[in-house]
């Protein structure tokens, strides 16, 4: 073999062998959804607490493939994810572990945990919507309905309709009105928007104060994390030009949707698992993620940011985020015959 | 008696093993199954697909992705063939100032990833973007209805876009095409009384025809496998069909089914063009080109081509490399930056490793099928090649799959022989990425290699060969030195594409290993692209320093 190729192929093992070990210590693995700056003061406080050491590895699309693949060899103990969705899909693909602990049980919600303890949330954030407080009255929105008014022709923004926290929003409808009647309003709502669905959650609240338009659908946490933007002051302009509405306040309530985790299967630590999760659902991460995230504590009785308690108190709707995440799949084909996105 | 008999029979045996003897032929099918095993992965993962989509797929969304897809492709195509082949004939025959700066400086926008150079350019031209903002300060306009803008977020904008950062591999193959032409032909043509025109159209294009088709197909793969871009910009590709079907449908199996459609749909694209110039031949036998061989432009003429020159380089690199630098500069010392150092050391190493180890998998399967011929190597290599027009997600799966099948079946026999587990060895090791990089760039290297192996006349081995020298040795006497500026342009474009690289970085990577690129998506997924500037700057600077030095490599290669 030519010396070069050898050498090239021993350097190649040595490296596989050498790559950093998740097995050193007492430590856990994490498959995560949510970004690794995001999770890392909560994760420091876990360690700090319990000497145990939390490795990540963080990927948005084929975490349930590779967890399949690993199968019972797989490294993970538990993974995190951003939306309802994802964690069905795990439920759906029988990947995650049944889970008992008591403390769980007391601090969760019923609707914010599956009923076997397959997956638990732990922060929750409201789809809601933001209105132009210059060029919009008080009382012309109250729910995601009157987003499909005739006086509304082209006046709302709103991000991709593949994008999940719009399925889940969608998947909501449809488990409460219908297949038809969801249809219907997403119609309505196409028919309204001012321009063709783009960007993320942020880029509504822009469009709104640069005058594109006067609503748009946008989760609440971006909201909190605009006004105190002190990189980027011109977030904070956005942010001040728009006004919160909590929609069908007087009907089924503002749809939320979680962040959650759930325990891997094949997991070789799950006692160690259910610490974690535990520690991620105490009062003192819960209050982490209540004031850097602006996401609503699913533990009662942890103090919101005083910004995010400025919105004040609203009724979420509390139909089981199972049941919704059940209409994912029409909920895209829906957005498809639509055409929400052209 | 027993000997004779046995002649006859051991005769037979050689005959059947003949083959495998082959140490060439044996290695090189080996290898190419290898390579081919996350393609046959995803053919194996559009079996297991669960529930019908096609009726809603066909009925609502099929055609408008189909039409969107290849409009994409014929812009983009177009556009970088333009740019591109323009580039390289100035760059490559012309003489006016500023050219050997051009020639290397042309490179450059190559280093941008296209989702980074969509971002900035957004920002700059969206509604609220200083260009129309400026723009309504002067002429007094009030709303968005009070004037028409180019809208950056559609297919117009993903055109330019991918145009912008992907003309560079039209160029790169273009220019070393018309350098390694035979000055001999072009003068005979010009004796002949061709203009620079004709020759450029009659003589140097056709004959750079193998060069450019390889630069246009690893464009046209680029733009199917994207999918950063289209989804920023919510244009429905056949790429976001697929991600649809999988992530929004659950269901796998139909976006592997779905991958498989675009996969034929390039390899029979690559059929046609290969059968349209299957009887042609494009080697050489006359000696190379001297330098002085450039035609003189003047006045206008120079100016103009100044200016097609800087253009490319200005909107593709000066302009997104200088807004990364103002907003590095604003978010300098933030703690995003903390741990970028680390990132870039695996940035560089990995993809170091990745141009090395893809580019040698690409010359010896370009070696095997010129030197063999055979069917089998040549229908297995074409296979193991076409990862690249895969989405890498869809790749990703592809690899993890039978890598972590070995990890089971070693685990299971150690279980069961020794009563001792040992887990995964390879997969979410930096070899499973190593694996996918392999999968997903050796259209790269093997296609350049390719190209360059169709311009060594075969009268060379044949010659070597007569003269008692093994293939080792012809490889390494007389193709290697041969090709060392196609093998220069293979372990750059490995390098930058690795650089670059994101979905199957981040599938297949070990716990706690960030790249640059895994980086700046986690900042930019948080819709805080800026505060991860500097990363990204990092993947282009990181960029910058192969292309100066491969590019100086091609130029001596050249003799120049």
């Amino acid at each position: 073999m030519n010396p070069a190729l050898r050498r090239g192929i021993f350097s190649l093992l040595a490296y596989a062998l050498l790559a950093p070990s998740a097995f050193a210590g007492e430590s856990i693995n994490l498959y995560s959804y949510r970004q690794p700056f995001l999770m890392k003061p909560l994760l420091d406080g876990f360690t700090k607490k319990t000497g145990i050491k939390v490795n990540m590895v963080y990927a948005k699309k084929g975490m349930l493939e590779r967890i399949k693949a690993e199968g019972i060899n797989t490294p993970a103990d538990v993974v995190l994810a951003s939306d309802i969705g994802r964690l069905n899909d795990m439920v759906l693909a029988d990947v995650l572990a049944q889970t008992k602990s008591k403390e769980l049980d007391s601090v969760i919600p019923a609707n914010f945990r599956h009923p076997d303890g397959l997956w638990y949330a732990l922060t929750s954030r409201a789809r809601v919507i933001y209105a132009s407080k210059k060029r919009t009255k008080k009382g012309e929105v109250l729910s995601y309905e009157d987003l499909t008014k005739l006086e509304l022709k082209g006046r709302v923004c709103i991000r991709s309709g593949k994008n999940v926290y719009n399925i889940s929003l969608l998947s909501s409808v449809i488990a409460h009105k219908g297949k038809e009647q969801a249809e219907k309003w997403l119609t309505g709502l196409k028919a309204n928007l001012a321009r063709k669905p783009q960007g993320n959650d942020r880029t509504q609240a822009k469009a709104i104060y640069e005058g594109v338009c006067d609503y748009g659908v946008v989760n609440t946490y971006y909201l909190g994390k605009m006004l105190t933007n002190d990189k980027k002051p011109e977030q904070k302009q956005w942010a001040a030009s728009v006004r919160l509405i909590f929609p069908n306040q007087s009907g089924r309530g503002t749809h939320v949707n979680i962040s959650g985790a759930g325990i891997i299967k094949h997991s070789k630590r799950k006692a160690l698992a259910v610490k974690l999760i535990e520690y991620l659902t105490s009062d003192e991460a819960q209050k982490i993620y209540a004031e850097q995230n602006f996401e609503y504590p699913v533990k009662a009785g942890v103090a919101l940011h005083p910004i995010v308690k400025a919105w004040g108190t609203f009724k979420a709707d509390k139909i089981s985020l199972s049941e919704v995440a059940k209409h994912r799949s029409e909920a895209s084909k829906m957005m498809d015959r639509v055409h929400f996105d052209q | 008696m027993l000997l004779q008999d046995a002649k006859p029979f051991t005769a037979k045996a050689k005959q059947l093993l003949a083959p495998f003897r082959d140490s060439w032929l044996t290695g090189s099918v080996i290898i190419a199954l290898l390579a081919a095993a996350p393609i046959l992965a995803v053919a194996f993962l559009a079996m297991t697909s669960n529930g019908d989509f096609w009726g809603h797929m066909v009925q609502n969304v099929l055609p408008g992705y189909i039409t969107t897809t290849l409009l994409l492709m014929a812009g983009v195509g177009l556009g970088t063939f333009v740019v591109g082949t323009g580039t390289a004939w100035l760059t490559a025959t012309c003489e006016f100032p500023g050219r050997k700066f051009f020639g290397w400086a042309l490179f450059l926008p190559m280093a941008v990833p296209a989702y980074i150079i969509a971002y900035l350019y957004t920002d700059l031209l969206e509604y609220a973007g200083p260009v129309q903002k400026s723009l309504r300060g002067l002429m007094g306009w009030q709303t968005p209805r009070d004037y028409w803008f180019p809208e950056i977020r559609s297919v117009g904008g993903a055109t330019a876009m991918m145009t912008l950062v992907l003309y560079p591999y039209v160029y790169l193959l273009a220019r070393s095409a018309f350098l390694e032409q035979s000055s001999a032909v072009l003068e005979a043509g010009r004796i002949l009384g061709r203009g620079p025109w004709r020759n450029f159209f009659t003589i140097a294009l056709p004959l750079a025809r193998p060069a450019l088709v390889v630069g246009i197909s690893l464009v046209l793969m680029e733009v199917l496998n994207d999918f950063g871009t289209v989804d920023f910009f919510a244009v429905k590709t056949f790429t976001a069909g697929i991600y649809d079907v999988w992530l929004n449908m659950g269901n796998v199996g139909g976006a592997a089914q779905l991958a498989l459609i675009l996969l034929l749909f390039v390899s029979l694209l690559l059929f046609a063009e290969r059968w349209a110039r299957r009887r042609q031949r494009f080697d050489s036998q006359t000696q190379r080109a001297p330098a002085n061989n450039t035609q003189k432009l003047e006045g206008l003429h120079s100016a103009l081509a100044i200016i097609a020159c800087s253009l490319p380089i200005i909107l593709g690199f000066v302009i997104p490399a200088a807004m990364l630098v103002s907003y590095s500069i604003r978010f300098w010392g933030d703690e995003a930056n903390e741990k970028i150092w680390q990132a870039a050391w695996n940035s560089l190493t990995l993809s170091g490793t990745a141009a090395l180890v893809v580019t040698a998998i690409g010359l010896f399967l370009a070696f095997a099928v010129r030197e063999n011929g055979g069917k089998t190597i040549k229908s297995v290599s074409r296979i193991a090649s076409m990862g690249y027009a895969i989405p890498g997600a869809v790749l990703a799966v592809g690899v993890m799959i039978p890598l972590a099948g070995l990890d089971n079946r070693i685990d299971a026999f150690f279980r069961a022989s020794f009563g001792h587990s040992t887990g995964l060895l390879f997969s979410g090791t930096i070899f499973a990425i190593l694996c996918g990089y392999s999968a997903r760039f050796i259209y790269l290297t093997f296609s350049t290699v390719e190209a360059g192996l169709s311009r060594i006349t075969p009268n060379m081995e044949g010659a070597a060969s007569t003269l008692g020298a093994g293939r080792w040795e012809i490889l390494k006497t007389i193709h290697i030195p041969l090709l060392r500026g196609a093998l220069a342009t293979a372990v750059l474009l490995v390098l930058v594409d690795s650089m670059k690289e994101l979905p199957m970085t981040m599938l297949l990577r070990p716990f706690n290993f960030e790249t640059l690129a895994t980086h700046v998506h986690q900042y930019a997924s948080d819709e805080l692209f800026e505060e991860s500037a500097l990363a990204a700057l990092m993947i282009v600077i990181a960029g910058i320093i192969p292309v100066i030095l491969l590019s100086l490599t091609i130029s001596k290669s050249r003799g120049q």
